[in-house]
């Protein structure tokens, strides 16, 4: 990495990165500029949230004035980027605390069922998938149909609330709501915020099997939509490989079977799979928000939830931001990692 | 000549004598290969079912949807109560049949203004190019890298709530993909040569893109749409779901759902009935759409 490629002709890797810095940058302001459109838009006046609906106009001017809701939008827009930048995303008008700080302790959870839930979609929806493409309409083939038709037909938070008539009221496979039972809520120190690793970390073996029991259901069912979405592209790509000629000719050699569909096909759809995984790894982000409110689950999608029923704009917002983030910065680095994995993509 | 005009040789003749004869004889070949494909019949079949229903809601539901007895709250699915009743002593099959028309008409509303934003957009994007396409597509792609969800729950959290604001948020979210199409459809058509025909014969860009381009970008937005229409359902009962859709005492899916989730444990049928009607309508828009798809767009077909 000398100077050489420097001047006119950057690199192409140079080119790449600039290309993807340049995006994300856009699309996060973007983001900011809808969050603070939404803010703007509220009926609720912040000033009177401030000052009281019995202060006298001149109070009601000044306060106003130092709130910087005399400046032009632009100025305004600018002052709220900074504040974000800084990580002040303001006050929440219900737990009184700032948004940055509650967002810190709920946004653990959130990770923990979501990578649970993306675990669960990629060991069973990739060989699910690939098996479907191996044997076409086959019985496997027939199920990834039906579960692919399901994960678009099938309302999250209602496939939760039957799963929990069933696994927990019914069967009691698992335990109930929230993140771990009561009598044992605090008893692991906090490390990392995952309840599953820390209390590893902890050996504390009863608190583990505890919140295991109730992570379970809820990471499946998340699981559940993105094996869908996996098995489906694992298939599809699948059957584009196993259909090009080098297959043919593997096959006419006698290579048996099972290496020509995990060495020969399997290998060149690594890359495209990446991408995939990644895309349905932020969706399940957003779908946590439904989980989370039916299972209590105290992450970042029922802080969101919660907060729009309070009307507390700062904190929607808030969690909008960050969700929005994470989504986003997923999705770009999918991508640009499919460009540079990929030698025909670049 | 009248009894050619019906039959099937008439349809299907290569040389069509008028354009009315092609058009005919176009939609008969689609409509065959469509009828050839049984789950795209049985979308369909669900989509006209649930035309129906929504139609004659108040004659089908056997009693009322807002009023019922207390006497009969919570009570099972039995022959009176296909469905049991919920915590008011409702009906929730008549609740249901009542639902599907405010889901048909958020479906329907969705549709109605965020197809025709998205490919006006992208056709425009598309056919001038230039910095009109970088600022249009510089909003699009913006719009379609956020969380359509979260988003949609914000603006409703900033709107408040309501079907008809409920109907603003999906619209905002859903506009970006049609958009998406329409530009990739218009440029792969914008350097034709009957599109040159049309700008030597003096025809203006506007009118090129109203009634040459638009028209040719119709059926791959009404493709999309149909397939988004499961996901807008999902969406509108999500918003329900969480207070922020339908208000009570409004048969909405989704609120009914969220209504039902206090008794879940005991009284299971309150907030899963609603659920399965959900399920259904979502599926038939699915399966007919995967089946348009086929029949409209080959090269897209799915393996």
């Amino acid at each position: 990495m000398t100077q050489k490629g420097s001047g006119r002709l950057l690199p192409a890797w140079a080119k790449t990165a600039i290309g993807f810095v340049l995006s994300l940058a856009l699309t996060g302001l973007g983001l900011l500029a809808i969050t603070f459109f939404i803010g703007r838009v509220v009926p609720i006046d912040p000033v009177l949230a401030v000052v009281g609906d019995r202060a006298p106009p001149a109070v009601y001017e000044a306060a106003k004035e130092r709130m910087g809701l005399n400046d032009p939008l632009i100025l305004q827009f600018v002052h709220y980027v900074a504040g974000i930048l800084r990580g002040d995303f303001g006050l929440s008008v219900s737990t009184q605390r700032p948004v940055m700080e509650d967002i810190a302790r709920y946004f653990p959870a959130t990770l923990e069922m979501a990578t649970l839930g993306i675990l669960i979609g990629v060991v069973i929806g990739v060989p699910l998938g690939a098996l479907a493409a191996a044997r076409q309409g086959s019985i496997i083939d027939q199920v990834i149909r039906v579960i692919g038709l399901a994960g678009y037909a099938i309302p999250a938070f209602w496939l939760g609330l039957v799963g929990l008539v069933l696994f927990y009221a019914q069967l009691k496979w698992v335990a109930g709501p929230g993140r771990i039972d009561i009598f044992l809520d605090g008893m692991v120190p906090p490390v990392t915020g995952l309840l599953l690793v820390d209390s590893l970390i902890a050996g504390d073996f009863e608190s583990f099997t505890n919140a295991f029991s109730h992570i379970i259901l809820p990471a499946t069912i998340l699981g559940f939509f993105s094996l869908a979405y996996i098995a489906r592209m694992t298939r599809s790509f699948m059957l584009d490989q196993l259909g090009q000629e080098f297959i043919i000719t593997a096959r006419v050699k006698g290579v048996p079977a099972r290496v020509i569909i995990w060495r020969h096909a399997f290998r060149p759809i690594r890359v495209q799979l990446i991408t995939v995984i990644g895309l349905s790894y932020a969706a399940l982000l957003e779908g946590s928000v439904m989980v989370e409110t039916v299972f209590s689950w105290p992450g970042i999608g029922n802080y969101l939830t919660t907060a729009l029923l309070n009307a507390d704009m700062n904190a929607v917002l808030g969690g909008t931001l960050v969700i929005g983030a994470v989504f986003i910065a997923i999705n770009k680095i999918s991508d640009a990692l499919y460009r540079i994995l990929d030698p025909r993509a670049r | 000549m009248t009894l050619s005009v019906l039959s099937r040789d008439w349809l299907l003749d290569e040389n069509p004598e008028t354009r009315l004869q092609a058009k005919l004889g176009q939609s008969y070949r689609m409509t065959r290969a469509l009828m050839r494909n049984p789950l795209a019949v049985l979308g369909l079949v669900i989509i006209l079912a649930l035309l129906v229903v929504a139609a004659f809601a108040p004659w089908l539901a056997p009693y009322s949807p807002i009023e019922g007895s207390l006497s009969n709250r919570l009570l099972p699915p039995s022959a009176e109560h296909w469905m049991g009743t919920d915590e008011l002593g409702r009906d929730i099959l008549s609740r249901v049949i009542h639902g599907s028309r405010i889901t048909l008409y958020i479906v329907l509303l969705v549709a109605v203004l965020s197809a025709p934003i998205g490919l006006v957009l992208g056709a425009v994007a598309g056919y001038f190019g230039g910095w009109v396409d970088r600022a249009l597509m510089g909003v699009t792609d913006v719009f379609l890298s956020m969380p359509r969800l979260i988003l949609a729950l914000a603006f409703v959290a900033a709107l408040g709530p309501g079907i008809g604001n409920a109907v603003i948020a999906i619209t905002i979210t859903a506009w970006p993909v049609y958009a998406r199409i329409a530009r990739a459809e218009t440029l792969t058509i914008r350097n034709s040569d009957f599109i040159a025909a049309v700008r030597m014969l003096g025809g203006s860009h506007w009118r090129i893109v109203a009634r040459h381009i638009l028209p040719l970008c119709l059926s791959s937005t009404i493709i999309r749409v149909t397939l988004d229409m499961a996901g807008i359902i999902l969406t509108a009962a999500g918003l329900g779901f969480i207070g922020l859709g339908a208000q009570p005492p409004a048969p909405e899916w989704g609120a009914m759902i969220s209504r039902g989730r206090t008794f879940i444990l005991d009284q299971w049928w309150v907030a899963t009935m609603p659920g399965f009607a959900i399920v259904v309508v979502s599926l038939g828009f699915c399966l007919f759409g995967d089946g348009l798809r086929d029949v409209l767009d080959p090269r897209q077909r799915s393996k």
